[in-house]
């Protein structure tokens, strides 16, 4: 009997042991931490990212979808106008069913700040900040930071200029250098500190004029393409509100590595 | 047996740390707030007498609301020099209906002493003025429902919007004011309307 227990207890020892002290889920990979200057740094010094896992895919619709029936309070009929404008959930057929425009397997978009945000809460997950989605983000498929190639920058810029691209599966994309699909060339993606951006009403200045909004240091810096790619989504972050829900906008999320919960 | 008893306890030891927690619903009260308030947010703050404070607790009064920090040189300053004013230009029998709240958006450095000082320095002490700080997050949270914006640019120093919002008794925005030493005048005019 108890030669039978203890070979139980070995047996789950070693299934579970591997998984819970990585806390890690499914189809997310690991980002090895490391410093780096983003567009908008803290004074243009080098930031520093702690190692995370990131989802492989953004969250899809069917994903969504399920999240909205287990979750009444995010279905688009009961969602509160505090937390999503009247573009939440926009093309659906119902509170539970996405368009049949859409596939299942395609990026979920039309989400609020708020929303997206609890998604990756009841996931036991987070969304990301600017800093920790730059830097996945500046990988190409082989190197963990591609911004001075020409390839990587016209890759972005050219799905910049292609509609469309929420309608395709998730996974169309190229796998990045973490093993990480479609940071750039499906949808635009929500952070967690969007609101961080700040290109207009700044505490420098003392008053808040649109002649400012994109204010000059940055526009004059951004002299390359790698600059120009990225100044779109700081830009395009600091003109968003978190109950914005937005037609090309979805999310993933990502899991801290040391979560001392 | 013994072994029997030890496995259940790693089991439960196990599924109790798992990083997978799911949040708990919460349960929906106050039915009759309006979708657009602010007191549907659940997040809890604490003020510069240390009390803790849910937004709900203030639904009733007009709000007067600003977010700053207190180690803060240039712009703040006059933020609160422009609440004041606020302030000193309303009709005594408004302002009991009236609360001026500055919202910490750097709970690291502001503690409820630190508020409590920077309240007595600045003669914001009577019970007109509510100072708040909360959770790294639920700032930022709070933060994207009044779109301000900020970020922190030194250990010392944020950049951040300058915005003085106006809300209703029941929590509803009505009124916001972008820019430092701006006209007040329709600030002041809306907060009159609201108070009875």
């Amino acid at each position: 009997m108890n030669s039978f227990y203890g070979k139980i207890v070995t047996t789950w020892l070693c299934l579970i042991i591997p998984l819970t002290t990585l806390a890690q889920q499914k189809n997310m990979v690991l980002v090895k931490g490391g410093e780096f200057i983003p567009l908008y740094g803290v004074d243009s010094a080098t930031v520093k990212v702690n190692s995370f896992f990131m989802d492989v895919y953004p969250v899809t619709n069917a994903e969504y979808q399920q999240f909205v029936i287990d979750h009444p309070k995010w279905r688009k009929s009961k969602v509160l106008k505090l937390y999503a404008d009247a573009s939440y959930l926009a093309n659906w057929e119902n509170d539970t069913t996405f368009s049949k425009d859409f596939l299942p397997d395609a990026p979920i978009t039309s989400v609020s700040w708020f929303a997206a945000k609890s998604y990756c809460e009841y996931q036991g997950k987070r969304l990301p900040t600017v800093d920790e989605w730059e830097y996945a983000a500046m990988a190409d498929a082989v190197s963990p930071d591609a911004r001075k190639k020409e390839d990587y920058n016209k890759y972005i810029l050219s799905w910049y200029e292609t509609s469309n691209t929420i309608k395709n599966p998730i996974g169309s994309t190229f796998k990045n250098y973490w093993g990480i699909y479609d940071l750039h060339g499906a949808a635009w993606e929500w952070t967690l500190d969007f609101n961080s951006v700040l290109i207009s009403g700044e505490s420098r200045k003392d008053v808040d004029k649109d002649s400012d909004l994109f204010c000059g240091s940055a526009a004059v810096g951004a002299s390359d393409l790698m600059n120009y790619a990225a100044f779109m989504r700081y830009a395009f972050r600091g003109s968003i509100k978190a109950q914005y829900s937005i037609k090309n906008l979805g999310f993933r999320c990502i899991q801290d590595v040391n979560t001392n919960q | 047996m013994k072994n029997l008893s030890v496995f259940i306890i790693i089991i439960t030891l196990l599924f109790s740390s798992c990083g997978n927690k799911k949040k708990q619903e919460v349960a929906e009260t106050n039915k009759e707030l309006s979708e657009l308030s602010i007191y549907n947010l659940p997040s809890v703050w604490t003020s510069q007498n240390n009390k803790e404070t849910e937004l709900k607790d203030l639904r009733g009064d007009v709000l007067v609301m600003v977010m700053i920090y207190t180690s803060c040189q240039v712009a703040c300053p006059r933020l609160v020099a422009d609440m004041r004013d606020i302030e000193s230009k309303l009709p005594n029998e408004k302002k009991q209906n009236v609360k001026f709240v500055l919202v910490s958006i750097d709970p690291e450095t502001d503690t409820p002493e630190r508020l409590k000082e920077f309240a007595i320095e600045n003669e914001m002490d009577s019970d007109q003025w509510l100072f708040l700080r909360g959770s790294e997050s639920d700032t930022r949270e709070f933060a994207a429902v009044l779109a301000v914006n900020y970020k922190k640019i030194s250990p010392m120093d944020f950049s951040h919007s300058n915005i003085i919002s106006v809300f209703n008794q029941e929590g509803e925005l009505v009124h916001q004011k972008e820019g430092l030493g701006v006209n007040n005048g329709e600030t002041i005019q809306a907060i009159i309307d609201l108070a009875k």
